[in-house]
């Protein structure tokens, strides 16, 4: 007999052998067996409770054939389970009718009618009938939970499901069990909302109508809803949704179960952000601007503008006048065909789609790189990185998850607390700018003996001990806050990438700003990640490129510094609002003013767009197909589902024909073109063909670069079913069509080039010293931010809170401040008034605000650190 | 004035003056059974146990010297005393609480040296208010004289004790649910397996839960004997029991008396004087609100586990109920639903939703509304509760409270379905 590496116990269920995993429950032994055991607390994803009843089958033991739960009765060798016998029927019958004796049977209106397990399973498994004569339950419906969520506690059948998601998954136990016996309801604690950025999946976990989405209710029928597999891309996470649409509106997105990446999950601002792509207010047709005003024109007359204002500048200043900035937002395919337009057509690399928010790219894509699973289960986590929590919500599910259940110790070097800290064996505060100094204190071989950045010893004792001896380290990477520079990030990650096996998983959360890396569009970098350099002869000789810059252009503060005073001529916006987006707010409205001619390439007009000499309507999320790249790198497809408002297109098919009104071509004219051209010559994509991305074993998408001899072999085991009661609602998901009627021609014989390595860069420069009367600023991203889209989701408009100035009560008791009272903020640049919190997460000696308009004007982005003072007004 | 010379163990002594103050207790022999169990090693105090077969007086009946020989090796181990006494008509513990706390004081910190638990708690139904001054008060007397806390009695072994009380439910009274509340949540009972406590208990850890009464035997077990304890009653069901006589008799309250010798009759006639106004038994409750009922014709059985299992019933906590001739055996009941629908934790559909329903069609036809297919409809409703309706149950919800549901409907169908069905018949309850 062969030997296994894993052992496995034998059951029977209903007559048929099974081999199943030792510890594996019953219910999940069946069911990849075939035999689908009916339930409603059981969650593949949380903890069984057993309290439904529903699952119950008969399990031959010592005492004979017994009724048993089978969601929390792991198999047994020798096990003999029967899922339809007479006594099971009679169980399933009678746990069905006390579940609809109190329940209301308001399906007609009820948002869940039509994909409700309940409903499902009292067809499948129910008894025709109720003996039930008595009066029902009854409770005022609905109620609110929180901004986003309706209770109706009438529907309600205790499986346990929303609240074991807000304690286990989200670590927001605000929604809990109230009462007892039939009186029994869920609810939150008095005055306290259930307020948790993950709210949304409690609808979506719960198996009947009781939990109800505020944007959703009564708006649709599920029966007519479409739906297609898509990636949410309002961070960079990448979860995996189905997006559903009616008549041409977005209604819904729902997380898929996706192993490697969201787990099903999805945070409230993805999960409502379709809204923002229904807004009445899209752009839809081109604007030229005539005069004060700009006014609609055709899309020829529009492009025919851009092309004679790029034209200009390229003809008289040559194309290094040229830039353009933005792209995240793009799926790959665009970011790829705006890069070509960009490096090949016109010739400048001043291209960068981050915006003085993110890590230089030959950072990002020099540093090995981790999976997310792979953090997950690392031997210990640094987290280097902004607040994951406001960032990128369901990373944060995943670390908290790690920390809890699988026990990884999380260090975090953080200027100031976030929402993984109470999860983490320490967290050092640092001063802002001081990073590196506390990442050398970390890693050194001395224990330290001193204070170090803003850092106590015991602090960093903890943290040493936390990670000591610790051989596969995963480092969270990111910009922990925007009012330090990234220099002082990369030098501490330069001194982390120093421990044997680290790798890092990048906390860039701009939407496909990993695929923008990877595409390019980014100065200095060529697709594929290859350097300028290195890909030269690549691109401009195999390639199909026409021509690759000379030298390296700037980044996103560079362009916007050399537009603020005429050295940028053409400015293309492509996706990207400086003006209320850039860290350095002052800096951006000069650049957008200083800058001859601006072309806004996007999907609303935003502030940045209003400056703009041109603008031109951009296709949106769900709109458009093509590919998308997260933090691992793990691309994904996105699915159309619905066309872009007038006469928007995607953004790919402007740069074709921007490229022919300049007199170039870009050589492709379809998505399938470009990601055909992006596998044939990036170095990091080969082998993600169409094909093996649409085989549906790669559901979960594809991790580049693959390991070179998978590439393009089918995985191993198609991906598991999908449980319909996990996510009532996307049983009949799709895949986005795929077409390979073409094929891409083979490459030429030529040596790919290498892909970019990290090299520590030189040290940053020193710091000013941080006189006694100021305090050094901290300013962080929250997920609901001022930005274009959450302002145009209704439902998440109002969720952003006016940023507060918080410091340690320490600094505010010095000026007789607390919580709710009124500070002036004083830096060289403003002075502005604002309400002050009292946060002990905020170290001694700094002070925290997040982005907006007041933290925007604080930064000057050509200063490693910002020093404020704080004043009574 | 006992049937059998056996001398009272657990209450001996209730009715002395002050009978909860150390300095009676220290007069009476207080705390010399701790300073012997000391100088033991902790396994012979299990042994002496184990040989007394004392069986658990908490309802479930099991034998107390086992379950500490179950318990998980890892440390921590904790000692848990279950004080969350609710059954209805039982009351035993509560007076075990507020008239000898010092006993039990010392029962816990006997065993919590036998199982080498350096942390016991007292959880205490809420309402007992008296009970938990007095305990605690007596507690801090016990901390004073070095019975409980660092170094007992100069031995070397430490223990804390810590009096919880509870909150106001009866689920609590279950010892995974007690562990959960104990642990600041929600009164859940906890999905089995794991099945017992001492292999995952409170916080993870294991733990032993054993009942007040249970362990208010230890300083005497310690002082005689295992074998003296098992020389008292009869086969398993060995020492004294303290059991709660109520309802329809002259003298109700606790009568502590030799297992299995004594008799139900004893009990009632000898003990609780008779049933009330000369009346006749009806029939009555012999464990608790969750047993099966007898009819008179059972009034010789001996106040024995095992003989009343094997009738059908169970001695559950000790309580017995007596309901005399002039006793509406549905409105009985009914009220008995009732307590167990408002008691019911909700977590499990069955009982949740069942002990509702069960509970309307009952007070339907208490109050003469009933219909004939609701007797049917009872019995299978209460089928779907308990499967098979077996005693004890075959199957159960997470915990057994669910299988409990059906004793006293079922009773009063078996024993008393003409009366069902005059109530029915005459749109009214007979008894007014």
């Amino acid at each position: 007999m062969a030997e296994s590496t894993t052992e496995t116990v034998t059951i029977t269920v209903d007559g048929k052998q099974v081999e199943a995993k030792p510890g594996e429950m019953i219910i999940a032994a069946a069911e990849r067996a075939g035999v689908y055991i009916p339930r409603f607390c059981y969650h593949p994803r949380m903890r069984p409770v057993g309290m439904c009843r529903m699952c119950l089958v008969e399990v031959t033991g010592p005492r004979g054939p017994v009724l048993t739960p089978a969601c929390f009765v792991p198999v047994a060798d020798g096990q003999e389970i029967v899922t339809d016998s007479p006594k099971v029927k009679k169980a399933q019958d009678g746990v069905l009718e006390f579940l609809l004796i109190n329940h209301p049977l308001d399906c007609p209106v009820c948002d869940k009618g039509g994909e409700c397990p309940l409903q499902d399973q009292t067809l499948a498994f129910g008894p025709g009938e109720s003996r039930f004569v008595e009066e029902k339950r009854h409770w005022e419906k609905p109620i609110s939970l929180s901004d986003l969520v309706y209770l109706d506690r009438e529907r309600c059948i205790q499986c346990d499901r929303c609240t074991r998601f807000a304690d286990e998954v989200a670590g927001d136990p605000l929604i809990e069990f109230v009462g007892r016996g039939d009186h029994i309801e869920v609810n939150t604690f008095p005055d306290q909302p259930f307020s948790s950025y993950f709210s949304g999946n409690t609808v979506q976990l719960c198996p009947v109508g009781a939990l109800l989405a505020k944007p959703y209710r009564f708006k649709a029928r599920p029966w007519d809803l479409e739906q297609v597999e898509s990636t949410c891309t309002m961070c960079s996470f990448g979860c995996r949704v189905a997006v559903q649409s009616s008549a041409n509106q977005l209604t819904r997105y729902i997380g898929i179960d996706s192993d490697p990446v969201n787990h099903g999950w999805l945070c409230d601002k993805g999960r409502f952000s379709y809204q923002w792509v229904n807004s009445e207010e899209r752009l839809s047709a081109p604007l030229v601007r005539k005069g004060d005003e700009l006014v609609e024109a055709s899309w020829g007359e529009a492009l025919a503008a851009v092309a004679k204002g790029v034209k200009g500048a390229i003809d008289v200043h040559g194309p290094s006048t040229v830039a353009v900035l933005g792209g995240a937002r793009l799926p790959n395919e665009d970011q790829y065909a705006w890069a070509k337009l960009a490096k090949s057509v016109i010739g400048t690399d001043h291209v960068d789609a981050q915006m003085g928010d993110g890590l230089p790219a030959s950072v990002v894509l020099g540093l090995p790189r981790a999976t997310i699973d792979e953090a997950c289960a690392a031997d210990a986590v640094i987290l280097l990185a902004p607040d994951v929590k406001e960032v990128l919500p369901v990373l944060y599910l995943r670390l908290r998850s790690a920390a809890v259940d699988g026990r990884v110790p999380m260090v975090e070097l953080s200027p100031r607390s976030s929402g993984l800290t109470r999860y983490c064996a320490a967290s050092l505060g640092y001063r802002p700018g001081e990073a590196a100094a506390v990442a050398r204190a970390l890693v050194a071989n001395q224990s330290p003996t001193a204070e170090v950045g803003g850092v106590s010893v015991e602090a960093l004792t903890a943290a040493r001990q936390a990670i000591g001896g610790a051989s596969r380290v995963v480092v969270v990477l990111g910009r922990p806050s925007l009012a330090e520079s990234a220099e002082s990030v990369v030098e501490a990650a330069a001194v982390l990438a120093g421990l044997p096996d680290a790798r890092f998983l990048p906390a860039l959360s701009r939407s496909n700003v990993l695929g923008a890396l990877d595409m390019g569009l980014a100065p200095g970098v060529l697709p594929g990640r290859v350097a300028l350099d290195a890909g030269r002869a690549w691109w401009s000789q195999a390639g199909a490129w026409s021509s690759v810059p000379e030298t390296a252009g700037l980044d996103a503060a560079g362009i916007l510094r050399d537009a603020a005073v005429g050295k940028i001529q053409a400015l293309v916006l492509l996706g990207a609002d400086p003006a209320t987006d850039f860290p350095d707010r002052e800096l951006a409205r000069q650049a957008v003013v200083g800058a001859g001619f601006v072309v806004a390439v996007d999907t609303f007009l935003n502030e940045s767009a209003k400056q703009a000499d041109v603008v031109l309507p951009a296709a949106g999320f769900a709109e458009r197909p093509g590919t998308t790249t997260n933090i691992e790198g793990r691309v994904t497809r996105l699915g159309q589902k619905i066309v872009p408002p007038g006469t928007a297109w995607p953004d790919w098919m402007i740069a074709v024909e921007l490229a022919a009104r300049l007199g170039g071509d870009l050589g492709v004219e379809t998505v399938e073109g470009l990601w055909d051209e992006i596998v044939q010559f990036a170095p990091s994509h080969a082998g993600a063909s169409r094909a093996v991305l649409a085989d549906r074993a790669h559901r979960d998408g594809l991790v580049l670069p693959l390991p070179f001899a998978a590439a393009a072999e089918p995985a191993e085991e198609p991906a598991e079913p999908m449980d319909p009661t996990a996510a009532p609602g996307i049983a009949a998901v799709e895949a986005p069509p795929a077409d390979f009627s073409t094929a891409p021609a083979a490459v030429e014989k030529m040596e790919r080039p290498g892909m970019i390595e990290f090299r520590a860069p030189a040290d940053a420069a020193p710091l000013p010293q941080l006189d006694s009367y100021a305090l050094r600023l901290v300013v962080t991203k929250p997920l609901y931010d001022d930005g274009t889209l959450v302002q145009h989701s209704p439902a998440l408009a109002g969720l952003a809170r006016e940023p507060r100035v918080r410091a340690n009560h320490y600094d505010l008791d010095r000026l007789g401040l607390g919580t709710g009272g009124r500070v002036r903020v004083q830096s060289p640049r403003t002075s502005f008034v604002a309400e002050a919190e009292v946060d002990d997460g905020v170290p001694r000696g700094s002070v925290a605000l997040t982005f907006g308009e007041h933290a925007g004007a604080l930064i000057d982005v050509s200063q490693p650190v910002i020093d404020v003072r704080l004043e009574t007004p | 004035m006992t049937v059998t010379n056996a001398a009272p163990i657990v209450t001996r002594r209730h009715g002395l003056p002050e009978a909860w103050t150390l300095k009676s207790y220290l007069d009476n022999g207080g705390y010399t059974s701790l300073r012997r169990a000391l100088a033991m090693p902790p396994e012979q105090i299990t042994q002496e146990v184990l040989t007394s077969n004392l069986l658990g007086r908490g309802g479930a009946g099991f034998e107390a010297g086992r379950k500490w020989g179950m318990l998980r090796k890892a440390q921590p181990v904790y000692l848990v005393v279950n004080g969350d006494e609710s059954e209805p008509a039982t009351f035993k513990d509560h007076m075990l609480l507020e008239n000898d706390p010092h006993q039990l004081i010392e029962g816990v910190v006997i065993c919590a040296y036998a199982i080498g638990a350096a942390q016991a708690f007292i959880y205490v139904r809420g309402e007992f208010a008296l009970a938990q001054e007095r305990l605690q008060a007596a507690l801090n007397e016990a901390y004073q004289h070095g019975a409980v806390g660092e170094d007992v009695f100069g031995s070397g072994f430490t223990v804390d004790v810590v009096v919880h009380p509870g909150a106001g439910a009866y689920i609590c009274g279950e010892e995974t649910a007690l562990i959960e509340s104990l642990e600041g949540k929600r009164g859940f009972p906890r999905i089995k397996p794991p099945y017992f406590p001492a292999a995952i208990g409170l916080y993870g850890a294991p733990t032993v839960v054993n009942n007040v009464e249970t362990l208010s035997n230890l300083p005497w077990i310690v002082e005689n004997g295992g074998a003296a304890f098992a020389a008292l009653g009869q086969g398993r069901s060995t020492g004294t029991r303290i059991f709660s006589l109520s309802g329809h008799v002259n003298r109700p309250g606790n009568y502590e008396v030799e297992m299995a010798k004594t008799t139900f009759r004893d009990l009632i006639e000898h003990y609780g004087g008779g049933v009330r106004n000369g009346r006749q038994v009806k029939a009555f409750i012999p464990g608790g609100a969750s047993s099966y009922w007898f009819g008179p014709e059972s009034l010789d059985m001996a106040l024995d586990q095992d003989v009343v299992g094997k009738a059908g019933s169970m001695l559950g906590s000790g309580a017995i109920t007596v309901m005399d001739d002039q006793t509406c055996m549905v409105r009985a009941a009914w009220r008995i639903t009732k307590f167990f629908n408002r008691e019911s934790c909700g977590q499990c559909t069955p009982c949740r939703e069942g002990s509702g329903w069960v509970e309307k069609v009952m007070r339907r036809i208490e109050e003469g509304a009933g219909r004939e297919e609701d007797l049917d409809l009872l019995v299978d409703v209460l089928d779907n509760i308990a499967p098979g309706l077996s005693w004890p149950p075959q199957q159960t919800t997470i915990c057994v409270l669910g299988p409990s549901i059906p004793s006293a409907i079922m009773s009063g169908l078996r024993m008393f379905r003409d009366e069902f069905l005059v109530h029915i018949k005459e749109g009214a309850c007979p008894y007014g």
